[in-house]
């Protein structure tokens, strides 16, 4: 069941060639007006920093809209049609996939343009995908939440920054250490662990707290 | 004797705000006398978590037994909650000022929490204002804060453990005994927690009779 609702966002997403392509054009577009504003000349921290700024509010936006299209009568339906958890699961999982290959393609942008500044690529795409998933689990509960209370985009950016905020901080420090090139040994993995514990804490608040947003 | 809190609350203040000032103090480095802002600064922000945690419990009860009363407390509780960080953040600022030279530092993990913390607690009053039916809001609002609660105890009881912290006792761990304190000061700490904790269910127990009566009034 999962699966086929996971299928189904996909054929949705893909099925309308405009928000794919708008997607990429919106990425594209941040990233190309940050290149021209700073014209190249960043040090390590403010590249770290910009990276992350563009890919919090790339975030936002594209996780905020995950649940507009379910109000009405399709939100009756699905009522009707699937359990909650399900739901909630599979729309969690949907949105990781789809925040994982925006950010890797968010960052292969930032490199082209501005300029690649990592010197522990490995360490920062351990970083990288470990955000994009915190980023779109917590969105995700944050667009249902936002859909229900009239679902408009100020109310999202307004719940979802102070709850992001954790998880930002957390990133910004490792993947501080991972543009600086810190070796492996050097490298603070409680801060990994902090992550990965966002993560999993972040399903499992979800998984038991969807259910209450789930009737109307 | 169901108002023994408040007047305990009334007479422990009372004795921190006086035997606060006058018993003896350890003199330590940079600190001096504004340790005994420890008696003031803390039990506020302690008041405030508890406060914090009763709207969280009642949230949770909102949630599971569908209740509009649990939730009007819930939010009482977030209120006078919010009400409680002001003076902590204002006890903190001026002590701030007065040791580290500065009112404010984006370098202190703890003063970035409750930036945090307090924007949280915006947010929830906000998303409470944008919903008008009230059961529809009584869900809502209970899954934000639930969320919101542990999302904030991440930043001000785990992160703050693992990085430096400016605040006395620092090193990471924000515990009691790091504190410095002697008995002569636990005699004043312990009462000055349990005074503003009472005092703060003494304002929540207000705020929830005037929710009622005006909900009385209402229908």
């Amino acid at each position: 069941m999962i699966l086929s609702l996971i299928k189904k966002e996909i054929l949705l997403e893909f099925r309308q060639k405009s928000t794919i392509g708008g997607v990429l054009v919106y990425v594209i577009g941040t990233i190309f007006v940050s290149a021209l504003c700073f014209k190249g000349r960043l040090d390590k921290p403010t590249w770290n920093a910009l990276f992350w700024v563009i890919t919090l509010y790339t975030s936002v936006t594209i996780s905020g809209k995950s649940f507009l299209k379910e109000t009405g009568g399709q939100a009756l339906y699905n009522y009707l049609h699937y359990s909650p958890t399900q739901f909630i699961i599979s729309k969690t999982i949907y949105n990781m996939v789809f925040m994982l290959a925006l950010s890797f393609i968010t960052f292969f942008f930032y490199a082209f343009f501005i300029k690649n500044e990592v010197e522990n690529l490995g360490l920062f795409f351990v970083v990288l995908t470990l955000a994009s998933t915190g980023l779109a689990a917590i969105l995700s509960l944050m667009s249902a939440i936002a859909s229900k209370a009239n679902g408009n985009f100020a109310i999202m950016s307004i719940l979802s920054f102070p709850v992001l905020m954790p998880l930002i901080l957390v990133v910004i420090r490792i993947s501080k250490q991972a543009v600086d090139g810190i070796e492996w040994a050097g490298v603070g993995f409680n801060f990994i662990g902090i992550l990965v514990a966002l993560n999993v804490l972040t399903i499992a608040l979800s998984f038991l707290l969807f259910p209450y947003l789930w009737r109307d | 004797m169901k108002n023994w809190y408040k007047i305990l609350s009334v007479i422990f203040i009372l004795y921190t705000l006086v035997w606060g000032l006058l018993n003896p103090v350890p003199r330590l480095d940079i600190l001096n006398e504004t340790i005994r802002n420890v008696y003031y600064h803390v039990p506020i922000w302690f008041a405030m978590l508890f406060m914090m945690t009763v709207s969280l419990i009642q949230s949770i009860l909102a949630l599971t037994k569908n209740n509009l009363d649990n939730d009007t407390k819930a939010f009482n509780a977030a209120i006078v909650g919010f009400f409680f960080s002001l003076p902590g953040l204002t006890t903190g600022s001026i002590w701030a000022k007065y040791t580290w030279g500065t009112w404010w530092t984006f370098q202190d993990p703890k003063l970035n929490g409750v930036a945090i913390s307090i924007l949280i607690y915006l947010a929830y009053f906000i998303l409470r204002y944008s919903v008008d039916d009230e059961l529809k809001r009584a869900r809502i609002s209970a899954v934000y804060n639930v969320f919101a609660f542990v999302m904030m105890n991440v930043f001000i009881m785990v992160l703050p453990r693992l990085t430096d912290s400016l605040h006395p006792g620092n090193g990471g761990n924000p515990a009691f005994s790091q504190y410095d304190m002697d008995n002569n000061m636990r005699m004043v700490f312990y009462p000055a927690v349990l005074g503003w904790i009472f005092f703060s269910c003494w304002l929540y127990n207000i705020k929830n009779r005037i929710s009622f009566i005006k909900n009385k009034l209402n229908d």
